[in-house]
């Protein structure tokens, strides 16, 4: 019963995932093609190296829409997946909260710790920023970012749940807060530096590039944490262990 | 099943939690599979590579890009 649960709320984290990514694909389509457009013809004037500057498998057309969209709603459906399992571990763990509220506090949490603060280190670079010598350096401390920010954040979380009863719930919220920024900045003091933005490079074009997927990134948590608040408070409705008469036929589920 | 402490009984609308034991399985199991599709997202024949070739990085470039991952 509680299995069947769990794989209801993992089939309806994929499907708001996939809602949130088409949301997200808008935004990626409207305001960051343009930037990634920009920045591949500032690449071929500089008589690029890039795999998909000289002669490409797959045309820029297919690149920046099929293509496009394949990237971002299988991201969409993944981390929707990865989001619902998580969310099967916060509820009812996380505090007094709802399965809605539940559903956007998480989104949040996982949109500051899985972008926002490895942003903030390694910034998302559009083509033509990079050398390609250093790839395998740069996603190694990408991915090490990323781990380490979610850890400080699950951290963070316990930390302020055992703080609770003893300092109260704001001051023990202000203690974890200010745990998570300091052991953010000694991640970011500690983990190397990475420049890679060639000369010439338009400034206004890496703003424009990097804004846009904080766009993307916002856009598809936000609507993955009120889709999926949605779909899991119906999933949840029913509630086996509350009702034990009326729980024979949960009639208003779909699926 | 697992029993919050100090139930009021009453409409409270915070949802029961689930026992870590339930979750577990899929969590290994599904969370493996959703890596696996990030990772193909993310950083496939770009810093390490299962298949040869740039097909899979060609194909999910853009989105590569406009997702955050270092890409070239
Ligand atoms: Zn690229």
């Amino acid at each position: 019963m509680n299995s069947a649960t769990v794989r209801h709320l993992l089939v309806r984290g994929m499907l708001a995932g996939l809602a949130a990514g088409v949301a997200a694909l808008l935004v990626a389509y409207f305001l960051g093609e343009p930037s990634v457009r920009g920045a591949i013809d500032f690449e071929k004037a500089k008589a690029a190296h890039h795999g998909g500057g000289d002669d490409p498998l797959v045309s820029r057309a297919l690149q920046s829409t099929a293509g496009l969209s394949t990237g971002i709603l299988v991201y969409g459906v993944a981390f929707g997946g990865i989001a619902a399992l998580a969310y099967c571990f916060a509820l009812g763990r996380i505090g007094r909260f709802g399965p809605r509220a539940s559903a956007l506090l998480l989104a949040a949490a996982v949109l500051v710790a899985v972008y926002l603060v490895p942003f903030l280190k390694y910034p998302a670079n559009p083509p033509a920023v990079g050398n390609p010598d250093t790839l395998q350096e740069r996603t190694a401390l990408y991915f090490l970012m990323i781990v380490l920010s979610v850890l400080i954040a699950v951290a963070t979380v316990i930390l302020g749940k055992r703080l609770a009863p003893r300092l109260g719930t704001w001051n023990a919220t202000v203690a974890a807060g200010a745990f998570f920024v300091l052991a953010v900045g000694l991640a970011f003091v500690f983990l190397p530096a990475q420049d890679n933005t060639p000369a010439g490079f338009p400034a206004t074009l890496l703003w424009d590039f990097r804004l846009a997927t904080l766009a993307v990134q916002s856009t598809l948590w936000t609507v993955f944490g009120l889709v999926f608040g949605v779909l899991a408070e119906r999933a949840l409705a029913p509630a086996p262990a509350e009702r034990p008469e009326t729980s024979a036929s949960p009639a208003p589920v779909a699926g | 099943m697992a029993q919050s402490i100090a139930q009021p009984t009453s409409t409270t609308a915070v949802p029961a939690t689930l026992p870590i034991g339930v979750i577990a399985p899929w969590a290994f199991f599904f969370g493996l599979l959703m890596l696996v599709l990030l990772y193909f997202v993310g950083a496939e024949q770009g810093a390490t590579a299962i298949f040869s070739g740039t097909g899979v990085h060609e194909w999910v470039h853009d989105g590569r890009h406009l997702l955050g991952f270092p890409c070239h």
